[in-house]
């Protein structure tokens, strides 16, 4: 097991370096998801222990490694087509796909188990049911399949705040719904814009990403109708009361900002001819402070209102 | 296999070796910490 077999039918060379198991779990995701699982986690009201707080935030990541070690075994074929990817463990040669996949299988199926045993069953389901999203909704049944493979793929990397949420308070609520909700409309601007200057790459390995299919002008008129329906649900859980004015009026201006963004975006019909698609780029790395931004600004408000230092909203 | 290839194969082999350790040695602490918590409740 685990030896270096380019063709995956050979005999076996050298061991595989651990860092490329490591590599399997797309670590830089992660970052998103273990940071969005402790918003979720501090956000939530109530406590709890720091050690099964930790205990959480570690079955997610490794709810999120395993689903993406799965993901590089499911598409080892298109990431070796695509320049970005082609330097995988898998693609490279460097990995049995074998490997990756039991790897994968045995990553998720500890992680809710250890979510089910330390937290609660349960915010374990969750867990299940997101990475059964991940590895399986979207990347083997969406992603080759549909345009809107974004949009609704996008529901499995929005699961992390509201389990992060279930694992102190063990219920399912309006305001984790809201989080999830976020991230599901934050997700189809902030990968449609990536898309619009990585196509060549989408369409050269057949996957149907919105560009590749409905063409240009399609994909930028869906980021700014997205980004303007996200807008409202952003602002929503200061508007249901779950947030005081502290995050509502970040969320106004990430929101006014982020519109502001898309808008040229939005509104052009095509690249020029040596376009370096500045304005797509900004649009895509703001997209990614803006969630930072914003879940960072909700538990700040959190933190206040449980130290009696701001009003701590309807629902708190 | 040359000794090189060889010396390749027992340092990659050492350094899964740590980190699998490493890993369960974190995984019995973790444990051993969630049940004191648990206990506590």
């Amino acid at each position: 097991m685990m030896e270096r077999d380019p063709a995956g039918t050979g005999p076996a060379a050298l061991p595989v370096e651990w860092r490329d198991f490591f590599t399997l779990t797309k670590p830089r995701v992660m970052t998103l998801v273990i940071f969005t699982a402790i918003c979720g986690l501090l956000a939530a009201p109530g406590s709890i222990h720091p050690v099964l707080g930790f205990t959480a935030v570690l079955a997610i990541a490794m709810g999120a490694g395993g689903s993406a070690a799965l993901n590089h075994w499911w598409e080892a074929d298109i990431d070796a087509g695509m320049k970005r990817t082609a330097n995988r463990p898998l693609p490279s040669g460097r990995m049995r796909r074998e490997d990756a996949r039991d790897f994968g299988v045995f990553l998720s199926a500890t992680s809710v188990f250890v979510m089910g045993v330390a937290i609660g069953w349960l915010a374990s389901i969750l867990l299940a049911v997101a990475i059964v999203y991940y590895a399986v909704v979207y990347t083997m049944w969406l992603k080759p399949r549909t345009p809107q493979n974004i949009v609704i793929g996008g529901g499995s990397g929005a699961f992390p705040p509201l389990i992060g949420w279930v694992a102190v308070t063990g219920e399912v609520t309006a305001m984790p719904l809201l989080l999830f909700a976020i991230i599901f409309m934050w997700t189809p601007p902030h990968f449609w814009a990536l898309a619009l200057f990585m196509k060549s790459d989408y369409a050269k390995v057949g996957i149907p990403m919105l560009p590749v299919v409905a063409g240009e002008r399609a994909t930028r008129r869906q980021i700014l109708a997205y980004t303007v329906l996200l807008a409202p649900v952003t602002v929503a859980p200061w508007v249901i009361g779950g947030t005081s004015w502290v995050y509502g009026s970040v969320a106004v201006v990430l929101s006014g900002l982020f519109i502001a963004l898309a808008i040229p975006v939005g509104s052009r019909e095509k690249a020029d001819g040596g376009d370096l698609m500045a304005e797509e780029k900004t649009l895509f790395k703001f997209s990614i402070y803006y969630l930072f931004i914003l879940f960072a600004a909700l538990v700040a408000d959190r933190v206040l209102a449980a130290n009696g230092l701001i009003s701590a909203g309807v629902l708190s | 296999m040359t000794p090189d290839e060889e010396a390749e194969y027992k340092r990659r082999q050492k350094g899964r070796n740590l980190v699998v350790g490493g890993v369960l040695l974190f995984f019995a602490v973790l444990f051993y910490a969630i049940t004191v918590v648990r206990m506590g409740d």
